[in-house]
């Protein structure tokens, strides 16, 4: 009982987290001073095409009709918002027209997905293992000099990284591709390689800075549970150091950084949409960034929204897989 | 043996971070009045100038001085950084500190806001804004969005300290004694906070600047401004490093690494170092 009103209360919480942050992005473009009917229309004519006043006028017409934006506030923001959770449709993307903007978000999704995914679970294994050794002897010189290299790399914001390692990789040292550029039919061996192979620098820049991460608080964790009694006892029973590792340190260690993914969710997608504009790495955020250099307000509204209502599910996802995982908090 | 061992860490990481802190505040804050002419001003030097002694980190593209660019990116970096955590924390402090002693619905509303502001990817929205303003935010108006997106953290701990400080001894008996609340919060609750208060602030300091350096490397903050991310915008887009000038590119990215590892390390050693101070 106590845990069904647990998920009731997130459930509620990451509705109106959704609404919150929709009604939000429908007030922003409301405020600007720039109309993007009228940005559109500048667009257009800057081109050398001509208009008379009546063409104009039917342009003006159905692009306020294709951007949401016609009758009252409230019908717009009613037409907004079933547009989002309900039916996915954003309408025509004008970039690259017809395209429906839902089938380019469709397209970019599983890059972006496979990135953050694929770069956290490395990073979490290699920063386990790396925060467990280092915390289980604290004061040897190699524990000492992993926490030195996590502490300098931790603060790194992910795009610098990526800059750095573009520049050390790809100007530098010519090994890895500039840009994302994919070759063979889907699904075929040359299709996955030619994926995996332009995701590396990628997803190094990720994992390396969430490595750190994992060092320092993993590492951190596992010093304060060597000197607590049931690890005493264990060594005292005569275990050997890697079963008191990997079966009396190592789950306390690692549930307690499940609550801190759910946070830095977020911000590594925050992170992951500047890697993907440097590299050219077709995913969301790469998505987003054409939408602002093409001034494609149908575009941007679908990815902004979608990134947040993604972000929102995958924070409410690991919240409630968590009590699932750590018997301490499903028993309380 | 614990409680001597914390603060000794702390220590190391604050002097180190301090140490490297103060050298960019001289080049940001002291060394930008000594420009000979505006740095971001076209062709006041020769272009595509190697580091030498009369332009010690080369020149660019456009013929300006790498050197005197950078310590005026330096400068306007820090200043946004600092005024975002300034307002962030003060913002912060008043919003945990009401939503911890009024409880209630004041309460159950802003630890809405302040979780709900936190869940929601920052940059995106961002993006939004920037993109509609026609990409060119000035300065304060992308501070003013920063700090929109910054308050929750401290408020959020802040709340957390003012809900068990109302149960703490301490505070009952300072109440009962007839102190006003005013004094309560000043003299026995602020002390408390004052150090992680620090910590966070420092670490604001470094999201802030994180955060616009992001808006601009992709061209989207204020490019008129000199940033340590539009020196690496404008660098990558005359393309630097295809002409092979790493000095351009590296100098400020170099810089803001450096930046970015002081400001953690005071911030984390300031943190150990209260949380030191707790337990003994």
């Amino acid at each position: 009982m106590r845990l069904l009103s647990q998920i009731a209360t997130r459930l509620i919480s990451y509705f109106l987290v959704i609404a919150f942050g929709l009604t939000t992005i429908f007030f922003v473009p409301r405020f600007a001073p720039n109309d993007p009917v009228e940005a559109m229309l500048a667009k257009v004519s800057s081109t050398g095409s001509f208009m008379d006043a009546a063409q104009s006028d039917a342009l003006r017409a159905s692009l306020t009709d294709a951007f949401g934006l016609q009758g009252s506030l409230l019908e717009q923001y009613g037409r907004f918002v079933k547009r989002v959770l309900l039916t996915g449709d954003f309408g025509p993307s004008l970039a690259m027209y017809p395209t429906p903007v839902s089938e380019l978000i469709g397209r970019a999704l599983p890059w972006t997905f496979g990135l953050l995914l694929s770069s956290t679970l490395i990073a979490w294994v290699l920063g386990n293992f790396v925060g467990l050794l280092a915390g289980w002897r604290p004061n040897k010189a190699s524990s000492r000099i992993m926490e030195a290299v996590a502490i300098t790399i931790y603060p790194i914001p992910y795009y610098i990284l990526a800059l750095v390692l573009s520049i050390l990789f790809s100007y530098i040292w010519t090994v890895f591709p500039l840009t994302t550029s994919v070759h063979g039919a889907p699904w075929s061996w040359a299709f996955v390689k030619s994926v995996v192979w332009n995701s590396i620098l990628p997803a190094a820049s990720i994992v390396i800075v969430v490595f750190g991460w994992w060092v320092i608080s993993v590492k951190a964790q596992t010093t304060a549970l060597a000197e607590e009694e049931f690890i005493r006892y264990a060594r005292l029973k005569g275990l050997s150091d890697r079963r008191i590792i990997t079966r009396y340190i190592l789950p306390n260690a690692i549930l307690p950084q499940i609550t801190f993914l759910a946070l830095q969710i977020g911000l590594m997608f925050n992170g992951s949409i500047v890697t993907e504009i440097l590299f050219e790495y077709p995913g969301l955020g790469h998505l987003i960034y054409t939408a602002v250099i093409q001034g494609d307000y149908n575009l941007l509204m679908g990815t902004i929204s979608l990134s947040i209502v993604a972000v929102a599910t995958a924070t409410m996802i690991i919240d409630l897989i968590y009590p699932l995982l750590d018997p301490r908090i499903r028993a309380r | 043996m614990r409680k001597f061992k914390i603060p000794e860490i702390g220590s190391f990481r604050l002097g180190l971070g301090l140490v490297l802190l103060f050298i960019f505040v001289v080049l940001g804050v002291i060394l930008p009045w000594f420009a000979p002419t505006n740095p971001l001003t076209w062709y006041k030097s020769p272009r595509n100038q190697g580091a030498s002694l009369h332009h010690l980190l080369g020149t660019t593209n456009l013929g300006q001085d790498i050197f005197w660019l950078l310590t005026w990116a330096l400068q306007n970096s820090l200043v946004l950084g600092l005024s975002v955590a300034f307002f962030s924390t003060l913002i912060g402090v008043f919003a945990g500190l009401a939503a911890g002693y009024a409880g209630g619905w004041v309460d159950r509303v802003l630890s809405f806001l302040m979780d709900a502001l936190l869940c929601i990817p920052s940059l995106p929205i961002l993006i939004l804004l920037a993109a509609l303003f026609g990409g060119q935010l000035s300065l304060p108006v992308v501070g003013m969005a920063l700090v929109l997106f910054n308050w929750p953290y401290p408020g959020r701990q802040v709340r957390a300290v003012a809900l068990t400080m109302r149960e703490r001894e301490f505070v009952n008996v300072a109440w009962f004694s007839g102190e006003s609340s005013l004094r309560i919060l000043g003299r026995h609750v602020f002390p408390y906070i004052a150090g992680w208060s620090a910590a966070n602030f420092i670490n604001t300091v470094l999201v802030g600047i994180a955060t616009e350096t992001s808006l601009a490397v992709i061209g989207l903050s204020s490019a008129q401004q000199a940033t340590i991310g539009t020196m690496i915008y404008w660098a990558l887009k005359y393309q630097a490093l295809l002409s092979q000038r790493y000095l351009w590119v590296g100098a400020p990215v170099l810089s803001i690494v450096l930046m970015f590892i002081a400001l953690f390390l005071v911030s984390s050693g300031l943190a150990i170092r209260s949380a030191a101070r707790r337990i003994g």
